[in-house]
């Protein structure tokens, strides 16, 4: 029972929902069984979200056990090192840019983790990327597409699954006007592993 | 064959629409809430939000009383204050198809308890259905029509959050042809509808006669299968533990049961027979473990698996390893690295803009004690605000509140509650304020919406959910016919105008109600009003009173003042909205206005 498994976290607001979206299109499209599972709490905007999106010729449960995951893609990055126990021995983790400091940091007593510290807390797991996902994302000329700059990244360690595929998968579900940002981001994205 | 990538919850409204349902009723509740809006996308299909779940079931027993297939929907919890219609649908059955889609929470992600609905098919006896994925949630939709028509019962189908959140690939049907010859006509059957104790004593043996009928139906009925594999271990299962089970014990023998009540007797006979050991693995409570029990087969379950929470192949496989049941070596390494316990937790929190926040602030300044309710206001007992001191179902916060001031408490006390929870349950508990008297300072958190559950419409809004135009009810009307005598409106947004209402609500005797009412920020109409606010950072002395507001927005900035040696304030201008509430509780004026 092979699946290729990816956590995508982040933060409520943030495009996790459209990748995860996309994510799961791909795989679709590709031939899999696929399976996704949204995970939140009951925050509307600013709480932690994971979406669970399975790959593989039968998938059972919509959830990744933990150190299970194969990927883990984080739009944010202390979100990543929340979930480090998802992880199996030697799976890639791409880490975007974008910071949300939580009201515990914000304006709280507790310290943002630096780079540094992320790096430590994952690459004992497995391979630690991090994408400059914003900065791509404004040079595609909408950093709100910094989930398609993510999945660019993601998809060159899927060599099997041709660019085209993914382009024609994010024209169909993102909104019209902003089908060139988004193909453009995920482009950069691609270049940038 | 057509196949689409379907949540739980959209294959169950495409498997109604599929199963020729004419009427929907619902109240939003996670993680039920997208049932009802998918539905509505189907003009053919009339769907509605009733003010609560009792309602909401009631719609439907008439409608599948008339004749047409009908659905209510609901979470977990609703179907508690919907219970009273459920039973006497059990006792009467209906002319036509009845479903109710019961969402329940394990691991309670949005709830405020862990119930597990199947005890109420077996209460109300009435069937229970549960799918394991989006094609069983949309084939069972059809199934459970096709179930109570031909034994003249309520369904009940239950799902639960994996199963409503998950999305999988489903084969579409055709639709079910709904075109009538001829307008229906409303059959008469007093003896059967009319339950009044002569009718419902001669009821009661039929119903008692269906589930033994429903028992022999269970033993072929297609969902409910046997996987014959490795017999030394046997596992009945249900719903999403089927699909964790099948992850953990890939060679195992499964009886897969589609219908976990009423079970069949014989087919878990003859299973048990073929299978050295037996075990149950389902989440919650042990509904299937207790009934095999009964019927005198050993058998193991919440021996070995948890009762509390959700299920995860996770827990499945160090349950089954704790027990022996597997071996710790050949399965895949679940020894990883641990979560860093000291990583800064994201609590969920009001959204910056929040309406509920400048009433809070207001509750807080006073010292009052507030008895809450069940909505984003909830989220007001967090630090720093911790302003809410108690909450336990939809509309209990007025109740409680009045029996605080009947028990000669000496601190002042409020309710608050949103103005679709007022809808669903708090207007008879406000009758009973003005009925029995009490000093009761309820405040109605107007923000016209359902935020919590997404912003759906409801009595005050305006619009329908199929998006008709509808009758606005006046909350400050609604509340004086009452016979509530005191009745402030404010501006939510206005921490002085709510801290003055209050102060003249607890001054007076007798009952007051204060509307507090702001649109939730996240509406459209507000989201193009956002405009961020900025801090004069000569002006910030670092005090850290507007931290105290809980806003996301309102963050400690680098620099430290010289004077008090505390981090001065900064607005993040990608949260801000422009609320004022920040600019209103600093001390110092150091936060601009919005048109300063």
């Amino acid at each position: 029972m092979k699946s290729t498994n990816f956590l995508l976290v982040g933060v409520g607001g943030q495009g996790t929902l459209l990748a995860s979206g996309v994510l799961s299109a791909v795989g679709v499209r590709a031939g899999f069984d696929v399976k996704k599972a949204e995970v939140h709490g009951m925050a509307q905007r600013g709480g932690s979200v994971s979406s669970h999106i399975r790959w593989g010729e039968k998938i059972y449960s919509p959830l990744i056990g933990k150190g299970e995951a194969d990927f883990m893609i984080a739009l944010e990055k202390l979100e990543a090192l929340r979930y480090v126990d998802m992880l199996r021995a030697g799976a890639v983790s791409l880490i975007g840019d974008m910071r949300v400091p939580p009201l515990t940091v914000s304006s709280g007593g507790n310290a943002y983790p630096g780079d540094d510290e992320i790096r430590r807390g994952l690459s004992a797991v497995g391979d630690v990327r991090f994408v400059q996902s914003l900065r791509l994302a404004e040079e595609a000329g909408n950093v709100r597409a910094h989930n398609m700059v993510m999945l660019g990244a993601l998809s060159t360690f899927m060599p099997e699954i041709a660019p085209e595929l993914w382009l024609s998968v994010i024209e169909e579900l993102v909104p019209a006007r902003s089908i060139d940002v988004n193909r453009q981001a995920f482009q950069l994205g691609s270049q940038s592993c | 064959m057509k196949q689409e990538f379907l949540s739980g919850d959209e294959a169950i409204a495409r498997g109604a629409f599929e199963a020729g349902v004419r009427v929907a009723a619902a109240y939003p509740g996670t993680p039920s809430t997208e049932i009802l809006e998918t539905l509505a996308h189907y003009q053919d299909v009339y769907s509605e939000w009733s003010p609560n779940e009792k309602v909401a079931l009631d719609v439907a027993v008439g409608a599948a009383y008339a004749g047409s297939r009908a659905m209510a929907v609901m979470k977990h919890v609703g179907l508690n204050v919907a219970a009273d219609t459920f039973f006497y649908a059990s006792i009467t059955g209906a002319e036509a198809g009845l479903v109710v889609v019961t969402a329940d929470d394990p691991d309670m992600h949005s709830s405020q308890n862990e119930q597990d609905n199947r005890h109420y098919a077996r209460f109300a006896r009435v069937p229970c259905v549960e799918p394991t994925d989006s094609q069983e949630a949309k084939d069972l939709v059809g199934a459970a029509f096709d179930i109570s028509e031909q034994f003249d019962t309520p369904v009940l189908l239950r799902i639960t959050t994996r199963i409503a959140h998950s999305s999988g690939l489903v084969a579409l049907g055709e639709p079910r042809s709904t075109e009538r010859d001829a307008p229906p006509e409303y059959r008469v059957d007093r003896a059967k509808y009319v339950m009044v104790p002569g009718n419902a004593r001669r009821r009661h043996p039929i119903i008692e006669d269906r589930v033994t009928q429903l028992q022999a139906f269970a033993e072929t009925f297609a969902y409910n299968r046997v996987e014959l594999g490795n017999t030394r271990l046997g596992i009945i299962t249900g719903g999403i533990a089927y699909q964790y089970a099948r992850e953990v014990f890939p060679d195992a023998s499964f009886l897969q049961l589609g219908m976990t009540y009423p079970l069949p007797e014989k087919l878990i006979r003859d299973f048990a027979n073929r299978v050295e050991q037996l075990i149950v693995i389902e989440e919650l409570d042990p509904f299937i473990e207790e009934q095999i029990r009964l019927l005198g087969i050993p058998v193991e379950g919440k021996s070995i698996f948890p009762l509390c929470g959700e299920l995860d192949q996770t827990i499945v496989r160090r349950s089954a390893i704790k027990a022996g049941l597997l071996d710790a070596s050949p399965s895949p390494p679940i020894e990883q690295k641990e979560q860093d316990s000291a990583l800064p937790g994201r609590p969920p929190l009001l959204c910056p803009g929040c309406p509920h926040r400048g009433v809070f602030v207001a509750t807080n300044k006073l010292k009052l004690v507030v008895s809450g309710d069940i909505g984003c206001y909830t989220l007001g007992f967090l630090p720093p605000l911790g302003a809410l001191h108690s909450c336990g179902c939809m509309g209990a916060s007025i109740g409680v509140a009045h029996g605080i001031s009947k028990a000669d408490i000496a601190q002042k006390h409020v309710a608050v509650i949103g103005d679709s929870t007022f809808f669903h349950s708090g207007i008879p508990a406000l009758l009973n304020v003005a009925y029995n008297q009490s000093d009761t300072v309820t405040i109605i958190l107007d923000n016209r919406t359902t935020a919590m559950t997404g912003h759906q419409e409801n009595p005050a809004t305006g619009k329908t959910l199929m998006g008709q135009p509808a009758h606005e009810v006046e909350i400050e009307d609604l509340v004086r016919s009452l016979g509530i005598p005191l009745v402030l409106t404010v501006d939510a947004y206005d921490v002085k105008a709510v801290e003055t209402a209050l102060r003249q609500c607890l001054d007076s005797e007798g009952p007051a109600v204060i509307v507090a009412r702001r649109e939730c920020a996240l509406l459209p109409e507000a989201r193009k009003q956002w405009v961020a606010l900025s801090i004069d950072a000569e002006r910030c002395n670092g005090c850290g009173l507007c931290f105290q507001i809980g806003c996301p927005a309102v963050i400690r900035s680098d620099v430290v003042d010289a004077k008090s040696g505390r981090a001065k304030a900064q607005i993040d201008v990608l949260l801000c909205t422009g609320c004022e509430i920040c600019a209103q509780v600093c001390a110092r004026k150091a936060i601009s206005f919005r048109d300063a």
